[in-house]
């Protein structure tokens, strides 16, 4: 078994026992923090393959985790109003079924990455950086300037969405939804990642001209990359407004995009836990650096330097290089 | 920061901090405490924090938590102060934008709510809740005071202007409400600009006689700064927000002469006021904000209904908030239908004091008023 | 709309985009001879500011006060060159991205910590106060000319510093083949250093002449460094010139945008919905600008090709 094999399992471990715990000693809270880590590394599983397998820097992936948000947001509002979002030339009804929510979500967050992405790939290396970013800056400003869905403000959702079956508002219950898509997104991941189309992705990022030679264009491959990476940060973003029961513009900030590449870095760029692993340290420090002064970003700011400088390829990559060298 | 606990230290820890029963009181502050708008929360929390040291009540646990003014993360330690810490009241919350996020949640869970700064629409009419009270004002509150006070000065035109977001939009409807006059011009400006050269290029092409703007905190600094070198001269008038105690000295001289509306000030006589701004100099070694008197009349209200009522007989401890029974340091205070102020709001002008700017009292704006919202909000 | 208020409009995007052009020489500079993408940028304008306010509060002198803003800036950014950022040169992007976004961490806490949460005084000396009258009568404020005849100052010394000087053949031969001119003498690090110091002087200035007319506090770095990235992505990466002309088509956009949008939609539709559709459209624009630019030349206006 390869030491990144027995890092991922120690990691899954780790990542179940504490839920358990808490379930046992009656801490919803941990199982909330359990649950936005699920959710937090779910969005960068999705970023992931974008820019571990594609090599795609996207610096605007906030984008889809927000409308991801505002999806939910936005049905689940008209639901609750007795609404319908539009009557004419055919009438769409508000929705609060997550099943119905998560499919648009990712629909919604596919189709719009169609169209960023086809525009963005025309540039390369940090123009794609800082064009992905503009369209993030983009929707940014239109969800705080358009008033139909609370602007600045955002909307509250008062209830949970409903899953068949399930008691979504019971923390416990949610946690395990969330796993659960975590699970299947990682599932998904290292079948993409050893699939021809990961392959194919692969090598256009090492060589694009080795793979126009064989008669593939890398746009198609990074496209498509792109349009599934953003449906998985997508699902997340609507799972993140659900678990708070609120959107609001700060989900599209070019800060959240920063935070989604942070979890990726931080855990491994490339890796399948990469995701995992940084989004589990960074909500883990949140919260252990928040209540120790008031200037905690200091110390958040230090740990991430030394992450950059002194743990190259992120957690999961440190320990798994230091595995080689040992073994 | 003493009197913040910190639970989640990790997850074996976790066990011993569930059975906390010695409390009577627990309360939960959210507030911002770093990043660019950490001045108000600090204020907010430092004034709370007098109040209740100086109560020396036994049994009131305070619990600090800082929001980094994002409203995901406000949520998120709404539900770890409730879940985890079982608090029985929150309060703290700066901004208008998370107090939205947090309310309604946390009035549904059962579970009080003080605000002792933001006051949306929102939440006074149809979405009020008899567990939500508000300390500081309804949003639209020193705007309309700012709406009478330019029509008593004699203003028609005013050119108005506040940020594009829901509290700019109660700003300017609470002026027009009230102002007799035919607004100018009328601008939403960006949040957080803080270049405005091309809305005082508009104000100079216009054919007002006087300017209302709400812009809080540094955007108001900035706005101040540059007008002042403009070349304009029309009067300026706005709410406390641009000309308190904390942003003040970073103004300087192209404040002063500015009329400004506030439902406090520090030269209001009264001996809870006195006593209050004589010990908060002393114990923080600076003036206090608006937003301290706010803190400690929240903390007030809290420790009168502490001292008549259980939390956990929740009928009879909202009765005893809804008395109000407390010397606020603003003087007359009550509490409306819909637990809004009923309060007077005052006109200020900003003067210098040796070195320090300040404000003074120049003239009451509008006397015992409550907002139009209460008559939509049934509980 | 009345002529007066387009020219008025016209002076403002001049001044703002000058502006945004200080921030964007060091950005691009630092892009184009080390290959490093530095969001700590805006901190560096950030420390200018709070130096230049504690020196004015302190001796009441704003010539002093913007001398300590070059060299408190261009000190803080050889210092972080020196101990952070020479060891990101041979990363990728990302390695730089992450790093110097935790510097922004450090940097805005670490300021809120010194001096500490409300934002400090900074003001315009007297005999830059007021406004002049420019011919056709309009009135101006006299500090904004002035930041207009500075920052047309910086960017001809800039141009004379990289067109004529034996640094600027250095950092023009970086740009071009960085092995080759370590392979012939010259001490790249301390080039490095030196060109780094100069990018944060200029950021640090820009923080001071603007900090006397804003708010100087926390966090006031961050909105002009995106900006500033915007600027230096639209006129291409490490080249001047095109930071130049791209610092002032944001600035024109930024400032003018909002007003002829509004112009050209109140001809086809009513008043109120005018004004609703242009403030929407207003904030987007200089992104939407960009988004344009890069897909028609995406390598921005003055780049090469990467």
């Amino acid at each position: 078994m390869s030491r990144e094999r027995q890092i991922n399992i120690a990691l899954v471990i780790v990542l179940l026992t504490v839920p358990l715990w808490a379930w046992i000693k009656d801490e919803p809270f941990t199982l909330t923090l359990c649950t936005r880590m699920a959710i937090l590394a779910l969005a960068g599983v999705g970023l992931n393959i974008a820019l571990g397998l594609g090599g795609l820097v996207s610096f605007g992936h906030a984008v889809f985790f927000g409308l991801g948000g505002y999806t939910m947001g936005i049905l689940a509002s008209h639901a609750q109003t007795y609404s319908p979002l539009m009557e004419s030339p055919f009438l769409i009804e508000g929705t609060k079924s997550m099943p119905i929510i998560w499919l648009i979500a990712t629909a919604v967050s596919a189709l719009v990455a169609f169209l960023i992405g086809a525009l963005s790939l025309r540039t390369s290396g940090v123009y794609f950086i800082m064009i992905t970013l503009a369209f993030g800056q983009m929707f940014y400003y239109f969800a705080i300037s358009w008033p139909a869905y609370g602007g600045e403000d955002g909307l509250s959702i008062y209830v949970r969405n409903g899953f068949p079956g399930l008691n979504t508002l019971d923390p416990v219950q949610y946690m395990v939804l969330t796993y659960a898509l975590l699970g299947i997104a990682l599932w998904f991941f290292s079948r993409l990642a050893n699939s021809s189309f990961g392959l194919t992705l692969n090598a256009a990022r090492q060589s694009p001209g080795r793979v126009q030679a064989v008669g593939i264009r890398p746009f198609k491959v990074q496209l498509f990359a792109i349009v599934i990476s953003a449906a998985i940060t997508g699902l997340a973003g609507a799972l993140f407004a659900d678990l708070n029961r609120f959107v609001s513009p700060t989900m599209f900030s070019w800060q959240t995009s920063g935070e989604i590449m942070i979890f990726v870095i931080l855990g491994g760029v490339g890796r399948l836990f990469g995701p995992v692993a940084g989004a589990a340290l960074f909500v883990f420090l949140e919260h252990q650096l928040g209540g120790l002064s008031e200037f905690w970003h200091i110390y958040l700011g230090l740990i991430l330097l030394g992450v950059v400088l002194f743990a190259r390829g992120g957690i999961v990559g440190t320990l798994a290089e230091s595995g080689l060298k040992r073994g | 920061m003493k009197f913040s606990k910190l639970t989640f230290t990790a997850a074996l820890a976790l066990a011993l901090s569930a059975t906390n029963a010695s409390a009577d009181l627990k309360v939960g502050m959210i507030t911002t405490l770093s990043g660019g708008g950490a001045g108000l929360g600090i204020d907010v929390r430092d004034g709370f924090m007098l109040a209740v040291e100086q109560s020396g009540v036994e049994g009131l646990s305070v619990v600090i938590e800082d929001d980094q003014r994002k409203p995901d993360v406000a949520v998120q330690l709404a539900d770890k102060l409730i879940q985890s810490e079982k608090v029985d009241v929150l309060t703290g919350i700066i901004w208008s934008n998370l107090a939205m996020a947090v309310v309604p949640s946390t009035t549904a869970q059962g579970k009080f709510y003080l605000s002792p700064n933001a006051g949306p629409a929102a939440l006074a009419g149809k979405g009020c809740h008899a567990n939500y009270f508000n300390v500081a004002w309804q949003n639209d509150g020193l705007h309309e005071a700012a709406g009478e006070y330019a029509n008593k000065a004699g203003y028609s035109n005013s050119f108005i202007m506040a940020p594009n977001y829901p509290a700019g939009v109660d700003a300017l409807t609470g002026y027009k409400r009230m102002f007799n006059g035919e607004p100018a011009g009328e601008l939403f400006t960006k949040i957080g600009q803080n270049d405005y050269a091309a809305e005082i290029a508009q104000i100079r092409a216009s054919d007002a006689d006087s300017v209302f703007f709400f812009l809080p905190g540094g955007m108001g600094i900035s706005f101040l700064k540059q007008y002042a070198n403009s070349g304009l001269d029309l009067p300026l008038i706005g709410p406390a927000f641009s000309f308190d105690q904390g942003i003040l000295q970073a103004v300087g001289e192209a404040a002063v002469g500015v009329k400004n509306t506030s439902q406090w000030n520090k030269d209001i006589e009264n001996p809870a006021n006195m006593a209050f701004v004589k010990s908060f100099k002393e114990k923080y070694d600076r003036l206090p904000s608006l937003y301290a008197s706010q803190g400690f009349d929240t903390a007030n209200l809290l420790l009168s209904a502490m001292a008549t009522a259980d939390v956990n007989d929740q009928d009879a401890f909202r009765t005893a908030l809804e008395a109000a029974d407390f010397e606020s340091v603003r003087g007359e205070f009550a509490f409306a239908s819909n637990h809004h102020p009923i309060q007077n709001i005052y006109v200020r002008e900003v003067i210098k004091e040796g070195d320090v700017f300040t404000n003074k009292i120049i003239e009451t704006a509008l006397i015992a008023h409550s907002d139009v919202y209460a008559a939509d909000c049934s509980f | 709309m009345s002529l007066m208020l387009v020219f008025e409009q016209i002076l403002n995007g001049i001044q703002f985009g000058v502006m945004l052009f200080l921030m964007a020489a060091g950005l691009t500079l630092v892009f184009g001879v080390m290959g490093l993408i530095n969001l700590a940028h805006g901190s560096l304008y950030m420390i200018g500011a709070f130096a230049a306010a504690a020196v004015a509060n302190a001796t009441g002198s704003f010539l002093l006060a913007l001398a300590a803003s070059l060299g408190v800036a261009a000190a803080a950014g050889a210092l972080v060159e020196f101990l952070v950022i020479r060891r990101l040169y041979n990363r990728d992007h990302l390695d730089q991205v992450l790093a110097t976004f935790a510097l922004i961490l450090i940097f805005s806490e670490g300021t809120r910590w010194l001096f500490g949460s409300f934002p400090l005084y900074l003001d315009i000396p007297d005999y830059l106060k007021g406004a002049v009258i420019l011919p056709g009568g309009l009135q101006y404020p006299l500090y904004r000319l002035t930041i207009i005849l500075i920052g047309l100052l910086v960017a001809i010394a800039l141009y004379l510093l990289i067109a004529k000087t034996k640094i600027g053949v250095r950092i023009r031969a970086g740009e071009n083949d960085r092995e080759m001119i370590a392979a012939l003498g010259v001490d790249i690090s301390k080039l490095y250093t030196a060109v780094f110091a100069i990018g944060a002087a200029l950021a640090g200035l820009a923080g001071a002449l603007v900090g006397a007319v804003q708010s100087v506090q926390v966090g006031m770095g961050e909105p002009v460094l995106i900006l500033a990235f915007v600027v230096i992505v639209i006129g291409g990466i490490g080249s001047i010139k095109g930071a130049f002309i791209g610092a002032l088509l944001v600035g024109l956009t930024e400032k003018l945008g909002s007003i002829l949008l509004l112009a050209l939609l109140s001809s086809f539709l009513e008043p109120a919905q005018a004004k609703s559709i242009a403030m929407m459209f207003s904030s987007m624009l200089i992104y939407i600008l960009m988004a344009v630019v890069l897909v028609v030349k995406p390598s921005g206006l003055y780049g090469r090709r990467v």
